[in-house]
């Protein structure tokens, strides 16, 4: 190789002009992908992540109390607080009762300890007749609450702006009055059975939906042109179907006077008068959820069972393997890659299902996304359901992960 | 299937088992659409078979409620279909032109953090909806989005966006990059060579990609639940609210004419991908 630089028409270094090039391609490539980035950016990705935050922002009671809070600080929490606490805690009310904002806070300690709000209400109801001067005595002759320790003490630990609070009573814990975390009230320990039945129900459906595509994919992919290109309507027509579509028709087919029932009745499994409840439970989710994702996994299987060469098969068993120990040595850890992309996305798919437990899960068959608009649309608990969202979006983005790792994001398949 | 005569008896026994299970699974994944259409024709309000339909009497059948769909009084499918194809129009060609043209940048073998970019903007398909939903109804509640045609276009034309990349990044694995140097050689500007050379040769692409952002916001319900308001109701939101109430003929009926939709868009895709094919020279016919 000559030392001597190789240089191009116009007298630059090749190796300069070529670098400048491949720069002004990258460059081309990014500019191409930049519109549609920064809308998602903007429409998708910075709301998601704004919702998320109010999951741990807790600073609305510390701006509502500014004056108590600052007072309050210093306090040790052992014996009651002096004057200067309470002066500025009339200071604080007064001004929301002025500005009727109250009501806001009376929701968020009341969470933090129970009879916070007829606490609340009555002070504030009282507060006109306040004479200036010795605020704790009139405060703890307006409400008795204002004399003992633990009110405050749960006063004080609102002050935190950041709290994760929410994230523990998404898994059943909870802070006590020394900010220990303990197990919440034995009746209210209802997360930790959603989570599991949310895993269930995608565990499961991922499993079946495995059983089930398994055979028809080989059969797809084995059959002569013709023929497969048939059968694959019958997996592709349902899974263009709107899902409402598909939803309902499984109601049809679950009711109590649906076909199922009928069946069940006809071969004298159960009486008439005594027609098993398909619907409205976890069975009716397991069924339908089962049905509705069967195309998510058949398809990624069925694109690598096409690459496989027959030929594999026949050399296996001429040398003298029965078919079984053909398919299982041969044919099946050649089909693992598929069966991998299949059940990660049928898993993902499932464990943020939202629709079709809502039509037909009833109450034991909700999962977790139903819980999540719950708290959106009814409770009105926002940053409860911000922090249910950000543990189930850590989950599906780590399998998500996984997902990208093993099966690469660009070989998801369509039809 | 058939098998030479030299299989034995047993593998035999086992390859008509295996059919017949393969057949049951092709049933229980076609079947329930089924059932859907002939009680749509129920002359009764109700959501099952009645004798006279099961003895096939002509009587057990009819339209009422295909015209009830229609004509009913207070019918809010006219309004609902009209809003589910608006938004679904206008989701369909922003994700569509903002899809294909990132995919292009995409495919090229310049494009930095390739990976990335694309687990990024296929993500709002594998986020759970609930989420998504969420986060975009406080997003565009605040900056005034919320319950508007705007809003719902938006969120619909973001969901869709994956549907485009993938299906448009697929076409241009297949697309010779010679032609576009052929044509640059020629005399013709990168904008010019796109219109007259690329697009052409990755347009089935585009639209089938089109087709899917168009079926995922037509088909989409959670979002649709949270970013709009009662003035945007869309079929699906009808038939949601519809079958939490009261399932009634009227819905199946709906629902008869949609698994129509498919069958059409599902042709329509098929014919697609076989003319791509033949433009690049993959398969004969």
């Amino acid at each position: 190789m000559s030392t001597e630089k190789i240089l191009s028409s116009d007298g630059i270094p090749l190796e300069l002009s070529l670098k400048k090039a491949e720069r002004k391609n990258k460059l081309k490539a990014v500019m191409l992908v930049a519109p549609l980035f920064l809308f998602l950016i903007i429409t998708y990705v910075f709301p998601i992540g704004d919702m998320l935050f109010r999951s741990v922002d807790d600073r609305m009671i510390t701006k509502m109390l500014p004056n108590t809070f600052t007072a309050i600080e210093k306090w040790d929490g052992k014996e009651l607080p002096e004057e200067p606490v309470y002066a500025a805690l009339y200071e604080d009310l007064a001004y929301l009762k002025k500005t009727k904002t109250y009501g806001k806070i009376i929701a968020r300690l009341n969470y933090e300890k129970g009879g916070f709000s007829s606490l609340i209400k009555k002070t504030v109801r009282k507060l006109g007749k306040f004479e200036e001067g010795d605020y704790k005595s009139q405060f703890i002759k307006t409400h008795k609450r204002w004399g003992q320790n633990e009110y405050l003490v749960a006063l004080k630990n609102t002050a935190p702006n950041w709290s994760y609070a929410k994230y523990l009573k998404g898994v059943d814990l909870k802070f006590d009055q020394d900010r220990n975390i303990i197990q919440q009230d034995e009746d209210r320990r209802i997360h930790k059975i959603l989570w599991l039945r949310t895993l269930k129900v995608a565990f499961w459906v991922t499993i079946f939906c495995f059983l089930l595509a398994y055979p028809i994919s080989y059969l797809l992919a084995t059959l002569p042109m013709k023929y497969s290109n048939l059968l694959m309507i019958c997996v592709l027509l349902p899974f263009w179907t709107s899902l409402l579509v598909r939803t309902s028709s499984w109601m049809v087919l679950l009711q109590q006077q649906g076909p199922i029932n009928d069946l069940i009745v006809w071969l004298g499994l159960a009486a008439n008068d005594a027609r098993p409840e398909l619907m409205y439970n976890v069975i009716g989710t397991f069924v339908a959820m089962t049905q509705i994702l069967l195309p998510f996994m058949v398809l990624p299987l069925y694109s690598v069972m096409k690459t496989i060469s027959p030929s594999l098969m026949r050399a296996g068993k001429s040398l003298g393997g029965t078919p079984f120990v053909a398919f299982r040595k041969i044919y099946f850890p050649l089909t693992i890659p598929g069966i991998g992309a299949g059940s990660l996305l049928v898993f993902i798919l499932a464990i943020g299902y939202y629709i079709t437990p809502a039509l037909v899960g009833g109450a034991s068959g909700s999962l977790i996304s139903n819980t999540i608009a719950y708290h959106m649309k009814s409770s009105l608990d926002w940053s409860f359901a911000a922090a249910l969202g950000t543990m189930l979006l850590v989950g599906v983005l780590t399998i998500y992960w996984i997902y990208n790792k093993l099966v690469g994001i660009d070989n998801i398949k369509l039809g | 299937m058939s098998l030479p005569n030299y299989t034995s008896w047993n593998y035999r026994v086992w390859h008509y088992t295996y059919l017949t299970i393969c057949a049951l699974v092709f049933f229980f994944l076609i079947a329930p659409l089924f059932i859907i259409l002939p009680l749509s024709f129920n002359a009764e309000q109700y959501i099952h078979f009645s004798k006279g339909m099961i003895a096939l009497d002509p009587d057990a059948f009819s339209l009422r409620w295909y015209e009830d769909m229609i004509y009913g009084t207070k019918n809010p499918w006219g309004l609902a279909a009209k809003n589910s194809i608006i938004i679904a129009f206008f989701a369909t060609i922003g994700s569509t032109i903002l899809g294909t043209v990132a995919a292009l940048g995409l495919s090229s073998r310049h494009m930095p953090y390739k990976a990335a970019f694309m687990a990024l903007l296929i993500s709002p398909m594998i986020v759970p909806l609930i989420i998504s939903a969420s986060g975009m109804y406080f997003f565009y509640s605040r900056i005034g989005l919320q319950g508007t045609y705007a809003g719902v276009v938006l969120a619909h034309a973001v969901l869709g966006v994956p549907f485009v990349i993938i299906t448009v990044t697929a076409t241009l694995v297949g697309f010779d990059k010679s032609l576009t140097r052929a044509a640059a050689n020629m005399g013709a500007g990168p904008v010019r060579t796109f219109f007259k050379i690329q697009m052409p040769l990755i347009l089935p692409g585009v639209i089938s990609g089109g087709l899917f952002a168009f079926i995922t916001s037509f088909d989409e319900v959670v979002v649709v639940l949270f970013v709009g308001s009662a003035g945007q109701k869309t079929l699906p939101w009808q038939m949601f609210t519809g079958l939490r109430e009261q399932i009634s003929p009227t819905i199946l009926a709906v629902a008869t004419i949609l698994i129509a939709m498919s069958i059409i868009l599902l042709t329509t895709l098929e014919l697609l991908r076989r003319r791509s094919e033949r433009l690049r020279g993959m398969s004969p016919g």
